[in-house]
């Protein structure tokens, strides 16, 4: 094989291996919300954000629209301060709520945000007024069973406090 | 003579001269390389005979792993319903661990081996004597464009793994079994960092081919110039290229992804 056939088969290597890279880095990571200019931020407070990360989508209606950019406690409120980059064409009523969803039983927590009714729409750097927190499980279950203790009174004394465990 | 403390003096002066050889050669290499670049024809030729010729294997390879693990994933993500987590983790076990360590002992065995001959076999015929007689530096002729093309092949190599392994485990899982497309990539796609995941993983696949083609190469370099020294070298090359190359891995996790991700 001349010196050309040989150059021609490491050009086609190397071209493999950039299509590689590319569809890693485009087709099965995140590589594509990079840059961020065409996005801006909103600041959503949380009581408790659960298992939500940085990086997790900004879904509406199910429709990834943004993503989470940072998470840092607020020292005044102590509440989780949660800001969002959504993308610049999609706008939100300034009386919409977001909430903590999980997709799926075990999958990645995202933040959900339910369209509102006025006309005026949120600016830049606006602050989301309604939103709901993660659920917890530990909570949901001492509820649960504090509830169960409620309903069944105080029969036995020793199902109760085992209820309250 | 044979008293345990010469033997252990013995032993470790052995280990010094080892590294310092180690040492010395690579310092040549790396200063060999400037002059290397001034022929790329014979890089260009290298890559195509440790980089062309491997894709073969690694394609191969990395199907194969693709296909089990989605496989193997599948019988156990499927009982607790997290079928459309497999994409996933297939990508993180692939472009973070497999891909770049897979690829690289496929290296070591494929194309490190070629190298540790070739050179070894050189010097049992007096070739690089020779080289040295016409005042052409052998390190700079000989060793440093294959020093080169391994490090450029090495990345790429496994790069096509872990594509091969992803589209693979896509072919199982989505098209054979019926996992549902959309999740399979929606959940890689916000799971996966480029550069946190696909970045490191290429950092290390480039460092896994450097320690792969240095230790081929000194281990043709400085085999016994005899068939048995040969055959002997080219083993040895690839046990410290494999061993180095799963140690070196360790190392390089425990420093990339000590911190959790977010």
């Amino acid at each position: 094989m001349g010196r050309k056939g040989v150059e021609m088969l490491v050009g086609v290597f190397v071209l493999l291996g950039m299509l590689g890279l590319l569809f890693l880095a485009l087709k099965a990571a995140n590589l594509s919300g990079f840059g961020g200019g065409d996005t801006y931020t909103l600041i959503a407070y949380f009581d408790n954000i659960g298992g939500l990360k940085v990086r997790a989508p900004v879904r509406s209606a199910g429709v990834t629209v943004g993503r989470v950019a940072s998470i840092t406690l607020d020292s005044k409120r102590y509440q989780g301060a949660v800001k969002l980059e959504i993308d610049r064409s999609v706008q939100f009523p300034s009386d919409s709520s977001a909430r903590i969803l999980t997709s799926g039983l075990l999958g990645d927590q995202y933040i959900g945000i339910e369209p509102g009714a006025l006309e005026k729409n949120y600016a830049p750097n606006d602050e989301i007024r309604q939103t709901q927190s993660a659920v917890v499980l530990e909570n949901l279950i001492s509820q649960f069973l504090f509830s169960k203790a409620a309903d069944a009174g105080t029969p036995s004394a020793g199902a109760a406090s085992g209820g309250k465990k | 003579m044979t008293n345990p403390v010469t033997r252990l003096g013995a032993a470790t002066l052995e280990v010094l001269r080892v590294l310092g050889h180690h040492a010395t050669l690579f310092a040549a290499l790396v200063r060999a390389c400037g002059a290397a670049f001034r022929r790329p024809h014979l890089i260009v030729a290298q890559v195509h005979a440790l980089g062309n010729l491997s894709v073969l294997i690694v394609v191969a390879s990395g199907m194969a792993v693709g296909f089990v693990l989605a496989l193997q994933l599948y019988y156990t993500l499927v009982r607790y319903g997290a079928t459309d987590s497999l994409g996933l983790i297939v990508n993180l076990s692939l472009t973070r661990e497999l891909g770049p360590v897979l690829a690289a002992l496929l290296f070591a065995g494929r194309a490190g081996t070629s190298l540790t001959a070739e050179i070894g076999l050189m010097k049992a015929g007096e070739q690089l004597a020779a080289l040295d007689m016409m005042a052409l530096d052998p390190v700079e002729r000989i060793l440093a464009p294959r020093f080169i093309g391994g490090i450029i092949a090495m990345p790429i190599l496994a790069i096509l793994f872990s594509t091969v392994g992803i589209l693979a485990a896509y072919v199982l899982a989505v098209l054979l079994i019926g996992v549902d497309a959309g999740n399979f990539w929606s959940i890689m796609h916000s799971g996966v960092d480029a550069w946190r995941d696909v970045g490191n993983g290429l950092v290390k696949s480039v460092v896994f081919g450097l320690i792969c083609t240095f230790v081929a190469l000194y281990q043709g370099y400085e085999a016994e110039p005899t068939p048995k020294g040969v055959s002997e070298a080219t083993t040895r090359g690839v046990v410290v290229a494999s061993l180095a190359t799963l140690i070196m891995d360790f190392v390089l996790t425990a420093m990339m992804f000590s911190t959790p991700a977010g």
